[in-house]
Order: structure tokens, then sequence, then C-alpha cells
């Protein structure tokens, strides 16, 4: 390939290379939660700056003296609103409000969440997959937010999900992918998308899933806790789109000693 | 007739639907964004006119909020 077409094919990597989630093509692989922002300009400059096509809501009683619409911004900007079931801590809890969301927001799909305790947040993984039996049989698009088990994500997957969601780490702990190995195993043996799904701290993290082969990366604390959450956000859709790229591009492997780049062959005798 | 609405007690003209309820919340419950549940069970949103409620019922109006937790 010439040098215009390699460089062309590296632009056409980082910016077009879309991906299918839920039986629909997106440009986007990154998905933004929608909590934490301090408020809805924040929010709105936030998701314009990450380029993406899914931002992720939850549901709660109506609170008839609050200010602003968090669902004019989302569709003003044209974006698809993904209901979630945070703060749901049983399947029957995570099911009703599945039901909820799909009649507020006349959607088949579904974040599931369902959470094991509060001091972790982390998924209850027997409520989870008794929650996306359900949910499946009914019709819904399940993406499942769900531990860093290769095993627990086959399940999920054999249920009928249409991806799989695996942590990096505790929700809003900003500590990254703490146990890559697994989330490489459950990349490998996807045939669905595998989104990484809460932990991410920085931009670094976000790149390294990618690198690792997930298929997009969804996050909220680390753009809208940020001090800057605009600029965070424009940093991740970049890490997102290097990490990508870099996962196509094909790392180098790993070395305990150098490696010279150039050769010793007609080295000047000096 | 009183019944539970958000948690808290209101009280409605005798034969009120789950939509007049969710008026008192300044709330027009056929909206996008905002879905319905009474005693546990989701009200679909074509129903949602023509449900009357009963005395002691729980109505849970609930909106897209942001969140959640990650």
């Amino acid at each position: 390939m010439s040098v215009e077409g390699e460089v062309a094919a590296a632009d056409t990597v980082a910016s077009e290379d879309g991906f299918e989630l839920g039986g629909r093509r997106w440009r986007s692989r990154l998905i933004v939660g929608t909590g934490g922002f301090r408020s809805l300009e924040d929010l709105e400059r936030a998701l314009l700056a990450s380029g993406a096509e899914i931002a992720t809501v939850a549901l709660r009683r109506i609170d008839p003296q609050a200010e602003g619409s968090l669902l004019a911004v989302i569709d003003r900007l044209g974006i698809f609103v993904l209901p979630n079931t945070a703060g749901c801590y049983t399947a029957r809890d995570a099911v009703r409000t599945a039901q909820l969301a799909r009649e507020a927001f006349e959607t088949d799909w579904l974040k599931l969440e369902v959470i094991g305790d509060d001091r972790t947040l982390l998924p209850d993984a027997v409520e989870l997959i008794a929650a996306a039996e359900t949910l499946v049989e009914d019709g819904f698009k399940v993406l499942p937010y769900t531990n860093d088990d290769p095993v627990l994500a086959a399940r999920l997957e054999r249920i009928g999900c249409v991806a799989v969601m695996p942590l990096g780490s505790p929700i809003g702990s900003g500590s990254g992918i703490r146990n890559p190995y697994n989330v490489r195993l459950i990349v490998e043996q996807a045939g669905v998308p595998v989104i990484l799904d809460a932990g991410i701290g920085t931009a670094s993290d976000a790149a390294l899933a990618m690198e690792l082969g997930c298929d997009g990366v969804l996050l909220a604390s680390a753009v809208s806790r940020a001090e800057r959450p605009e600029l965070m956000a424009g940093a991740m859709r970049d890490a997102v789109a290097a990490g990508r790229a870099a996962r196509l591009a094909g790392r180098i492997p790993r070395r305990l000693h150098a490696e010279a780049s150039s050769s010793d062959e007609g080295l000047a005798e000096l | 007739m009183k019944v539970e609405l958000n948690g808290s007690v209101v009280e409605l003209d005798p034969g009120a639907s789950v939509r007049d309820a969710a008026l008192t919340l300044a709330t027009d419950p056929s909206g996008r964004g905002v879905a319905v549940a009474v005693d546990g069970e989701v009200v679909p949103r074509s129903e949602i006119e023509s449900t009357p409620l009963r005395e002691g019922q729980r109505v849970e109006v609930v909106t897209a909020i942001q969140g959640g937790a990650v």
C-alpha cells in the first residue's frame, strides 16, 4: 500500500471503524453514563466532545422541582438513550425497572445492573443471571454489567444478552482495569461485543481496554467528576480511537531484553 | 380517596385515574421518559388514562435522571 493509502487507512480505522451492537451499526465505541455531572450544561458539552452516540440514564421518582430536562439535552444531541437499572439489588427489582424503562423510552434496550452490596457496588451474579434470563425471554436487548469473570460472561452470552459488559474495577473507583488477563479471556471467547464498563479513571485506561480487544468502553465518573469534564470527554474519545487502532495494528511482543532497531551491519570502525 | 404517590399520601377524587395522580406532580405521564407503576405493576403507556385508582394503592411515577453509578 502507498504511504497515502496507509495514512488514509489509519484515519479510517481511527474515525470510521464502526461496530455492530444490538443489531445496529455505531460509529463511536464510547458510551457515556450521565451520572455525576455538576450541571446539565457540563453534561451537554461533555457528550458533544465525547462523540458518543449512546448515553445511559437511570429511572427515579419524578421530582416536580427538578430544573431542566436530561432527556431534552440527550434528544437535542440526537444521542440514543440506554436506560439502566442502577440501584437494583434483586432480579425482581431489575425486571420491574426494565419494564418501566420500556414504557418510558419505548425501547427494548437495557443496561442491566444488579448490585450485590452498597460498599463495592459489585454485581450480584446470581440475581444478574436470573434477571437476564427473564428479560431476554421478554424480548429485551440486554447489556449486562458484569464481573470480570469469563465463565459468567459466557453464561450471559448463552442466555442471549446482546453484549457483555465486564467491569475494569468497582464503579466510580477510577482504578482502571485490575485484571486485564480476565478481560482478555472474556474478549477471546465472546461472540457478542464486549464493552468495558466501570472503573475507567483516565484516558490510558480506556485505551488499554481497547488494546485488550474490547469493542467499546462505557464510562461516566472519569469524565463527569473530572476537573474539566469536556476536556476529559475529548481525551476519552481519542483514547478509545487510539486504543482501537493499536489493537488492529498489532502490538509488538514484550521482551525482557532490548532489541536494536538498526542493524550492526555496515557500522563504521572508528 | 387516599393513594400513596411516590411515597406521600395524597387525596384524589373518587374514580381518579393514574393520569390524574401523575398530573398532581405537574407531570404528563404520557410524555416521553415517564412511566408509572401501581402496586408494583407497570402500567402500559396506552392504559395510563383509562386505569382507575382505588383507595390505598401505591403509585410510582418515574422519569430519567442522570446516572447510574459508573
